[in-house]
């Protein structure tokens, strides 16, 4: 068995699923950060797969946008895990169902 | 053979990230997530983009997992928290899945083989960020400075 493109976009696409569940269904701020480091490293995935399956030897954007974007999800992780420690001194607690103070 | 190979990347990858999501304790879920990126490098080396791959092993492994063990022992356990599952989010993560795959499915221009495997050196990619991209790379460093400052700013303790 030779994997199809469609092999490695089925394999990103429950990736991505799996990082939804985790910033849906978890309470926990540090939790809610990794499931979006897994949804972005999907996305990053899909990229690479269409420049390995594109036929024109030449090509080299899927790899350019995939360095670009893990670029930007490193910038990502430093502020949204800053902010986590910012919330935390402020309020002693990193649920998120605690941080409320916003609702109407 | 390299069916073989993406089986087993696959397995592991996908049951790393599934720990990650859900581990009881924070700490293990953060190890799982170091787990599912090296997985996930193994995937772009099995793809031809060697260099993608490392970039991943030292983003990734090496700093974007220091930083999040380092912010779960800044912060207090949470041990109701960090257990605290919302079933509902199973249903939304299954229906998402479900309409990726039935759209990769009934879309027969996707189920291609493989063109000979592509030689993408480092030396090409130094040469087409230099000459291409040369503007996009100077933003992203932009922006990895502003937002370095910006995550500094956010955590030094004011003095009251």
């Amino acid at each position: 068995m030779t994997p199809t493109l469609q092999y490695f976009l089925i394999a990103s696409s429950l990736l991505f699923s799996i990082g939804l569940l985790a910033v849906l269904s978890r309470r926990h701020a540090i939790f809610i950060l990794i499931g979006i480091e897994l949804m972005l490293a999907a996305a990053n995935l899909n990229f690479v797969a269409f420049w390995r399956f594109n036929p024109d030897p030449a090509e080299t954007t899927g790899v350019i946008v995939a360095i670009f974007a893990i670029a930007i999800a490193a910038a990502e992780a430093a502020v949204g895990l800053a902010l986590v420690i910012a919330v935390y001194r402020h309020y002693r607690t990193t649920s998120v169902d605690h941080l409320d103070q916003l609702k109407g | 053979m390299i069916g073989f190979a993406f089986i087993a990347i696959s397995l592991f990858t996908l049951g790393a990230g599934l720990a990650a999501a859900l581990m009881p304790k924070l700490i293990h879920a953060a190890l799982s997530l170091v787990l599912a990126f090296g997985g996930l490098a193994a995937f772009y080396f099995l793809l031809g983009a060697e260099f993608v791959g490392l970039v991943q092993v030292f983003v990734y492994v090496g700093a974007v997992a220091v930083l999040v063990v380092f912010t779960i022992l800044l912060t207090r356990r949470d041990v109701k928290a960090e257990a605290r599952f919302n079933w509902s989010g199973v249903v939304v993560a299954l229906a998402v899945l479900g309409a990726l795959v039935w759209a990769i499915l009934r879309t027969p221009e996707l189920a291609v083989a493989a063109p000979d495997p592509k030689i993408l050196t480092v030396k090409q990619i130094g040469a087409v960020l230099m000459t291409d991209y040369v503007w996009p790379l100077q933003c992203v460093g932009l922006v990895l400075t502003a937002a370095l400052i910006g995550a500094l700013v956010l955590v030094t303790e004011k003095e009251s």
